[in-house]
């Protein structure tokens, strides 16, 4: 099986005296969905920068879809990030854009035709419920829609991989269903990697996961 | 209707520099053309015992820009009918040399005065004739505007840089956003920095615009031309198409650097 990601006594950190993921050894597999859980501020976002190039390692090795993370060129970042979907914790929608020209963001930025881009985001807007609001701006969405319209922006070009960071955080029942319905059917049915940082795993979820937990600076898998 | 607000105060901030710019040329443009109406106001008349080349003239004072030689063949021919070929011939070469002296600038008779000292402690030189008429008022008013455009102009462009630089602060505030979370998805530098360049284009356009039309309607009514007539001035206040090329370029690279700058300042947040 092709690994997606593979790390090497990874260490992460913001400052030199502070490390907040020590020495990390693991690897994901193509296809897989895995749930990452550990305590606040046990580094579960930092390690997700990690994997989109936010945040280098400082020591050790990162590869992420065959591309090596340490002094990472920013031609070759870029290219990297038009095969990864993120939902982040606050969405991170842009304030002066439809929410259709939202998801329809990795689209223009992949070079994707005008009608394709737009069929595309007709469908991922009716699966996360929201077509009706395609045209408003993320300010006049509630905070559950937001987060689902990051989520249709996270599959809209079918990614190789998606990271999830609390996507269900504090959202109602309905939206939290619709996203994991979502993150579910990418993987089940597009085989599309999913790392999903999370507090609880829905007990209803069918999938076959792996589950790692963060603590202490040392990751580690849950049996 | 922010976005109008933050639009405005780039293009004020354009107008106010291209409207000084073009009213610094145009009191350039007027001296120089009240100095050359004064240009034949004074001249310096040298008499010489045997040929002094031009560099020699150049040497005796900094200021000295030409001298040309005079020819006297109409003083010898006023003499025609009264002498001999011969004695002709001999007048024109016993006769002195005459110049008359040009300097780089329009002097005043002070410095005329100081020139032609000079000139007469040369060995060679026998007389100097000299002739000025004093500054006149509209000159010297002239150049006292000159000085008060070019304070004014610098101040006008101190104040408006402050504009554009809490211009440029409201940008990187308001862009900074958007273009990191473009480039969260892979956007390269040149389309996540597509908006703000498209902005500063269209501010370029429009502010340049705005002050070729004022100056266009100014020549078209007149009015100012008609009032530097009045002191001898003809001067173009708006030269085609010098001079709208100009302000554009001007307006263009204002806002292009403000746009680079905005997005050199940018910095992704982690
Ligand atoms: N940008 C940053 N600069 C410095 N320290 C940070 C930064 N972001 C997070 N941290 C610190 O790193 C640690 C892990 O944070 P984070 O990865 O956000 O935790 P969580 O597991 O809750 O997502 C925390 O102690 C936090 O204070
Ligand atoms: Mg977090």
């Amino acid at each position: 099986m092709d690994k997606v990601i593979v790390a090497r006594d990874l260490t992460l950190a913001y400052n030199k005296d502070e490390t907040i993921i020590n020495k990390a050894r693991f690897s994901i597999d193509s296809g897989e969905f895995i749930f990452i859980t550990g305590p606040s501020g046990s580094g579960k976002s930092t390690l997700l920068k990690s994997l989109y190039g936010a945040l280098g390692p400082q020591h050790g090795s990162l590869i992420v879809g065959g591309v090596e993370m340490k002094d990472i060129a920013a031609k070759k970042l870029n290219f990297l990030r038009r095969h990864i979907g993120i939902v982040f914790q606050d969405y991170k929608l842009i304030k002066e854009w439809t929410i259709e020209k939202n998801v329809m963001l990795p689209l223009i930025i992949t070079g994707y035709s005008k009608d394709v881009s737009e069929t595309q985001v007709d469908k991922l807007l009716t699966h996360v419920k929201l077509k009706h609001q395609a045209g408003k701006y993320p300010q006049e969405l509630s905070g559950g829609e937001q987060q689902r319209v990051a989520m249709a922006r996270a599959l809209s070009h079918n990614p190789i991989l998606i990271l999830a960071d609390e996507p269900t955080g504090n959202l109602d029942d309905y939206s939290s269903q619709v996203i994991w319905n979502l993150l579910e059917g990418a993987n089940t049915q597009l085989k599309t990697t999913v790392l999903v940082v999370t507090h609880h795993i829905p007990e209803h979820m069918s999938v076959d996961y792996k589950h790692f937990n963060i603590e202490h600076g040392s990751i580690y898998e849950v049996f | 209707m922010k976005s109008f607000k933050n639009h405005l105060s780039l293009i004020t901030a354009l107008i106010t520099i291209l409207f000084t710019i073009q009213v610094f040329i145009v009191v350039e443009r007027s001296i120089n053309a009240y100095e050359e109406n004064l240009k034949n106001d004074y001249s310096i008349i040298v008499v010489v015992n045997k040929n002094l080349e031009k560099k020699d003239f150049l040497k005796i004072d900094s200021t000295i820009e030409s001298a040309e030689e005079l020819d006297p063949s109409h003083v010898i021919d006023s003499f025609k009918d009264e002498m001999k070929e011969q004695n002709l011939k001999l007048l024109k070469l016993t006769l002195p040399k005459f110049y008359r002296v040009r300097l780089d600038h329009y002097p005043t008779p002070a410095e005329i005065e100081k020139v032609s000292k000079k000139l007469l402690r040369h060995p060679m030189i026998t007389r100097v004739e000299d002739f000025a008429r004093n500054h006149d008022v509209i000159y010297k008013l002239l150049l006292l505007f000159k000085e008060v455009s070019t304070l004014f102009a610098i101040a006008i462009f101190a104040v408006t840089t402050l504009l554009i630089l809490k211009e440029l602060r409201i940008w990187q505030f308001q862009h900074n956003e958007r273009m990191n979370i473009m480039a969260l998805f892979g956007a390269p530098l040149w389309m996540r920095s597509a908006v703000l360049f498209r902005l500063a284009i269209v501010d370029a356009v429009l502010a340049s615009l705005l002050v070729n039309g004022i100056f266009f309607l100014v020549v078209q009514y007149g009015w100012l031309q008609t009032q530097l007539k009045a002191i001898g001035i003809a001067v173009n206040i708006y030269v085609l198409p010098k001079d709208p090329v100009i302000l554009s370029v001007i307006a263009f690279v204002l806002s292009i650097l403000l746009a680079m700058l905005v997005i050199a300042g940018s910095k992704e947040d982690s």
